[in-house]
């Protein structure tokens, strides 16, 4: 009943020049969305649906970038959720003198442009570090790169999940003779565990796709350290633009089956608790 | 109790060693001749073009997005927008796309054998290697934050106080401009503050699409990845360094706004 009166017509007196302009608004955001975003796509979609789409990404160059974007965007996520677990516990339950600026930091990672964020990996453990680690041009770089920008992803799905859960669950469990572990094990990663997979999962999509951050520290060295952003971005320059395009497009497809997984995850889980 | 301090100790530990010291070095790195090269390395021409430059597109391309946000994230929130499923997929296909595949797709459509491309140049119309394919790599990218923020509260706000204006007698731009945009403002604010920081700051899309002409399609952070395979890392380390002062400045702001959004109004 709630919802049909919710429903009901707004507006009281429906001239047509009101209605027109109701349409209009919805009309040019379409309008606007499918020239900025859908011809592009489409456009790309066109250029690697040639008769190379299939020697394009498999050629030894891009099969090992896409294999290796795969395996650091799987290692990356997996680190994320255990470091951000960890982060959120100690943001949410400990309390130490600046906690409150440690808490904001944790979004420095999304306000720090890309390639500045490489910079900065760069300098601390590049040839010149100052700590003597060098990891410049390994696969050591590239996930220390991916794990600098996806480190705000798991923290922040977790905590508000945290923040929430009931104490005293936890409390009687102690008393139960529980040891911290097992109450984790089995009251309080029960109760993160679905954020903290939206969390790997959005960490995921974005090492998958990670450009700025990766291209300075990586060396862009071909079957060692090049990702598939990297090797697209090369390719481009080079000028084979269809082979690029096959390439983007499989990562592209990779990244929306990932965040399409998520999506009817959370729906399913939303019903289950409903 | 003990056990508590060392997860203290890891957890801050972790941060220390991939965000803070990191961080700090980039200012050590900076200043490590002092402030006269730094200084100088920023007043260049083409550095000084660089900001410029960066500044430009971002004026250009996070407003268009804001209107863009305000007016979709309003329909889509009450069920007013046409094929709502692609909308949402479009809307949030940014955050799937790697920036260079952003760049990429812009490039097949406006390039050279593009959809576009060829009839655009014939008629004048340059848009790669030039400012308006920055615009649209930045809009591109740019894209999700406002609407994404606004979608929430407009769907939180309902619509009754709106039907109480329509009642008293209020055209539908007065219920916009005084009820419904003032109850969006905290959240439209943050959504700018951080379609703000990623339009400074995008490196990707904006580097297949601007040929990098140094002086005149380069932005700050192309100058940045610029100077330092010249080999000039005082030019590299003093633009990094300006460019994350407004990093900093953005985390301040996201940090006020977002305790003032989540306030109750």
């Amino acid at each position: 009943m709630t919802a049909e009166i919710a429903a009901a017509p707004r507006r009281p007196i429906a001239l047509p020049w009101a209605r027109l302009g109701a349409g209009l608004g919805p009309g040019a955001s379409l309008l606007y969305l499918c020239l900025l975003v859908g011809l592009p796509v489409a456009a790309l979609a066109d250029r690697a649906a040639t008769a190379r789409f299939w020697p394009a990404i498999t050629s030894p160059p891009a099969r090992s970038a896409l294999l290796l974007t795969l395996v650091m965007a799987a290692v990356t996520s997996i680190v994320d959720v255990a470091a951000g677990v960890l982060i959120a516990w100690v943001l949410v339950r400990d309390s130490f003198r600046g906690r409150s600026i440690v808490n904001a930091l944790i979004d420095l990672p999304f306000a720090l442009p890309t390639i500045v964020a490489g910079l900065v990996l760069l300098s601390l453990y590049g040839p010149n570090s100052p700590v003597g680690v060098d990891v410049a041009q390994t696969r050591a770089a590239v996930l220390l790169a991916l794990l600098f920008v996806t480190l705000p992803f798991v923290v922040r799905a977790v905590q508000p999940v945290l923040i929430g859960l009931d104490r005293d669950v936890e409390q009687a469990a102690e008393c139960l003779g529980a040891s911290g572990w097992q109450t984790f094990r089995m009251l309080i990663w029960p109760a993160l565990r679905p954020a903290a997979t939206v969390g790997a999962g959005l960490a995921f999509a974005r090492s998958l796709g990670e450009f700025g951050s990766i291209v300075l520290i990586s060396g862009n060295v071909p079957f060692h350290t090049q990702v598939a952003s990297v090797f697209i971005a090369g390719q481009v320059e080079s000028g084979d633009t269809s082979g690029a395009a096959a390439v983007g497009v499989v990562l592209l497809a990779a990244a929306l089956v990932v965040l399409l997984i998520l999506e009817v995850a959370t729906r399913r889980g939303r019903a289950r608790r409903a | 109790m003990r056990s508590r301090l060392l997860l203290r100790v890891t957890a801050l530990g972790y941060l220390t060693a991939l965000l803070l010291v990191p961080v700090a070095m980039i200012g050590y790195r900076t200043f490590a001749h002092g402030i006269a090269p730094v200084w100088d390395a920023l007043t260049t021409p083409a550095a000084q073009h660089a900001l410029y430059l960066s500044v430009l597109v971002t004026a250009i391309a996070v407003p268009v997005n804001v209107v863009f946000g305000v007016v979709a994230g309003i329909a889509l929130a009450r069920r007013r927008m046409p094929a709502p499923r692609l909308v949402d997929l479009l809307i949030n296909l940014p955050f799937a796309m790697s920036p260079v595949v952003i760049g990429l797709a812009l490039f097949t459509l406006y390039g050279r054998g593009g959809w576009v491309g060829d009839w655009l140049a014939a008629h004048g119309l340059q848009v790669l290697f030039s400012i308006p394919g920055l615009v649209l790599a930045t809009a591109f990218v740019c894209l999700p934050f406002v609407v994404r923020e606004i979608v929430p509260v407009v769907e939180e706000i309902g619509a009754e106080q709106e039907q109480a204006a329509a009642t008293l007698g209020a055209n539908g731009w007065t219920t916009f401009w005084r009820i419904t945009l003032p109850a969006l403002r905290w959240a439209l604010a943050y959504g700018v503050v951080l379609s703000t920081a990623r339009a400074l700051g995008e490196f990707g899309a904006v580097s297949i699409v601007s040929g990098d002409i140094v002086g005149q399609t380069q932005t700050l952070p192309l100058l940045v990845d610029e100077r330092f395979r010249n080999f000039d890392a005082t030019g590299a380390y003093s633009a990094g360094f300006a460019l994350a002062v407004i990093s900093v400045l953005v985390l301040t702001a996201m940090t006020v706004l977002s305790r003032r959004k989540e306030r109750p109004q």
